[in-house]
């Protein structure tokens, strides 16, 4: 019946057209208003299915963090892990020293006294503050913990961009380190000299953070220049390290899944192939 | 339709187990001799590939209870611990999360599979609705086992659907007291969720069970929509036939599967997750997971509190009432050539609502969601049972030979083994 046929047809249209137009509509952007900027995406050697920790990049990444960061910002992970393979690999005994040269509030002991000890390697790095409560009456705002933010950052990449982050396709593919572009581009984003508090990528623009860093801050044995934009990706790719620490592992053993899986499949399809062949399908 | 009694044990171990407890020949029956359309598509696999995936949760889980603690302050500090501490836990906790992204991605696909070649018209009405039934457990475990990492998004996600109880008339503020176990969401609320959140896939288990046998006693639907009339002509044995097809599509979906855990673990999740909960903030956007958008665009297309409750509610509710709901006699979309359009129509308004249940609820989205949300209704209750009065249909194959045959499908060798005992 043509009818029905071309009920189907001017349906099919009238939704997809209302639909589309609607879309169309988002809100309007209040006048006057700041633009807000994405954080680029930058390059990392840890991403895309291969990658990899830059190792060195990775203990001046902690060498900003210890002099500069933990200052005001907690990292709440066990000092052991930073001779811990896939990481900044520091050896055992730089790692047993460095503990030691925190001090670590523990007890009771047995006479039922608190009492401080010298840190050890299975301690977590002590916090700048005993609770965000005392953080916030010396900052205005308590700093996040930065064990996490990597991964606890992110912005809206928009359609169809959010499409490609999940597609195995290399360049605009496999996009897994927005939260690490983030850190890195608010750290590079003080760019109003007049006020320590502006920043271009933070959503809104005023940060409770003044310009945490400078050029020449902190200083590297390895030669690598002493700027902003290099403190930015080290402390960056030190704090993906951080939040996920198993990264390496978990590529390289996906590599192996991923190829057993294909062969597997193949085999798979083949013997179905076999078992159904003198079978009208 | 329980497969041929070819079942004939020689083992005298076997045959005594046989006298005391049948269960290999029911096995046999079942999945050995059981007769399978044989112009069954790969559409067809994904109910092995669920069954596989609620395996995989269960186990998964079942390890990761072991290492977390179900307590406000801990519980965020405990998963942290399986992430890094816990031989393999990363492995585990992003199989388990993603797992449960596929897990989903696998019952629409098999809901859609239903849709469109009307796997739920007469004699599987009941087949259907222990689906429906499934599907609302599945979607009760998932929003309970998502709070449980307690993190801002667990935390703000459990404060707005508990408080959708309180649009009760009359009970609604009690109901959702006693269900928080105090006057927000806290502490007695996450114990509570993780003891529901370990029991209800057991009963999703049971549910699968009645399922499966609601599905062997009427038989498999197939492409073609035209039921078995001859078994040696129109089916083969399940095994080896069906187990190998299974097979082959559970381990392409695993590729899926593990391109999500091992190298995109977190794209499907929401990086707030990541900041353990805090009560005095709430985040600037509040979204659930991706499987829950287009529903939660429904809630929110409502102005009303409890108009929207009971939208979002009956947009699941209709799929209850799908066998009664279309009138065609024809039984696959494959013979209906304008439910084709609507039903592909209805597959864009899916996924436009999701899109737009992750929108803010701002500008023109509002309008998009309403007008999406009515068309999503409409299907239902307006095209689907017009259309079954109105539709010329194409003419349909008299059996599932005569279709493989039209279709060109033709024998190698020689007819297919059957599986003997």
């Amino acid at each position: 019946m043509a009818f029905s046929k071309k009920l189907g047809f001017a349906a099919a249209v009238i939704f997809g057209a209302v639909a589309f137009s609607t879309l169309t509509l988002r809100a309007e952007e209040e006048p006057g208003k700041e633009e807000q900027p994405n954080p680029e995406r930058q390059e990392w050697s840890f991403a895309g299915p291969f990658g990899t920790f830059d190792r060195a990049q990775l203990q001046r990444g902690f060498k900003v963090y210890k002099e500069v960061c933990s200052n005001c910002h907690e990292l709440h992970i066990p000092i052991r892990t930073l001779s811990q393979p896939g990481g900044p690999e520091f050896s055992v005994e730089q790692v047993k020293a460095l503990a030691a040269t925190y001090t670590v509030h523990d007890g009771p002991n047995l006479q039922g006294a608190m009492f401080d000890r010298t840190g050890r390697p299975s301690d977590y790095f002590p916090a700048p503050f005993p609770n965000p409560e005392a953080a916030a009456a010396a900052l205005g705002n308590a700093p996040p913990d930065m064990s996490l933010l990597a991964k606890a950052r992110k912005y809206e990449h928009g359609f169809p961009n959010f499409i490609w982050d999940a597609l195995p396709i290399p360049v605009i593919g496999m996009y897994q380190e927005l939260g690490v572009d983030y850190v890195d581009a608010i750290l590079n984003g003080y760019t109003k000299d007049e006020d320590a508090n502006w920043n271009l990528y933070f959503p809104g623009h005023k940060i409770a953070m003044g310009k945490p860093i400078n050029d020449g801050q902190v200083d590297y044995a390895d030669g690598t220049p002493t700027t902003v934009k290099q403190y930015a990706k080290d402390v960056a790719s030190f704090l993906y390290w951080a939040a996920e620490p198993s990264l390496e592992q978990r590529k390289r053993v996906g590599a192996r899944v991923m190829v057993f899986l294909l062969v597997l499949a193949g085999l798979l399809y083949f013997t179905k192939k076999r078992i159904w062949h003198d079978v009208a399908h | 339709m329980h497969g041929l009694s070819t079942f004939e044990p020689k083992n005298g171990l076997v045959k005594w187990l046989e006298a005391r407890l049948p269960i290999l020949s029911f096995m046999h029956g079942s999945f050995v001799a059981y007769p399978t359309p044989k112009n069954l598509n790969y559409w067809w696999t994904f109910g092995a590939i669920l069954s596989f995936m609620l395996i995989a949760q269960i186990v998964t889980g079942i390890v990761l209870a072991m290492h977390y603690t179900p307590e406000a302050t801990l519980a965020f500090s405990s998963v942290e611990k399986i992430m890094r501490d816990v031989n393999w836990g990363w492995m585990l906790r992003y199989a388990h999360s993603n797992g449960a992204s596929m897990f989903f991605l696998a019952v629409y696909i098999h809901m859609f599979r239903g849709l469109y070649y009307g796997s739920y018209k007469a004699p599987r009405e009941v087949l259907w609705i222990l689906g429906v039934i499934i599907f609302l457990l599945m979607m009760a475990t998932g929003f309970m086992g998502y709070v449980l990492p307690w993190g801002q998004m667990s935390f703000w996600g459990a404060t707005v659907i508990t408080n959708l109880f309180s649009a009760i008339p009359f009970v609604g503020d009690d109901v959702t007291t006693w269900l928080w176990g105090g006057y927000s969401v806290d502490n007695p609320t996450l114990n509570r969720f993780f003891a529901l959140h370990y029991l209800l896939p057991f009963m999703i288990v049971a549910v699968v069970g009645l399922h499966v046998w609601a599905l062997h006693v009427v038989g498999q639907n197939n492409p073609d929509g035209v039921e078995i009339k001859d078994v040696a002509k129109d089916t083969v044995p399940f095994t080896p036939h069906a187990t190998m097809k299974d097979g082959f599509g559970i381990i392409c979906f695993l590729l899926l599967y593990c391109w999500f855990v091992f190298y995109v673990p977190n794209y499907l999740g929401d990086a707030d997750n990541y900041i353990p909960a805090n009560p005095m903030k709430t985040p600037p956007h509040i979204v659930p997971e991706w499987y829950f958008l287009p529903y939660y665009a429904i809630l929110r297309s409502i102005p009303d509190k409890l108009a929207g409750v009971i939208a979002m509610f009956s947009a699941i509710a209709v799929l209850a009432f799908l066998p009664w709901l279309d009138t065609s006699k024809v039984r696959s979309g494959k013979y209906r050539p304008i439910f084709k359009i609507f039903f592909w129509v209805f597959v864009g308004v899916g996924v436009g609502l999701g899109y737009l249940g992750a929108m803010p609820p701002e500008g023109g989205y509002v309008l998009a969601a309403r007008i999406l949300g009515v068309a999503y209704f409409a299907f239902f209750l307006v095209v689907l049972p017009l259309l079954g009065l109105f539709e010329q249909t194409r003419p349909v194959p008299a059996s599932i030979a005569d279709a493989v045959l039209a279709k060109g499908g033709a024998a190698h060798g020689a007819p297919a083994p059957q599986t003997l005992g």
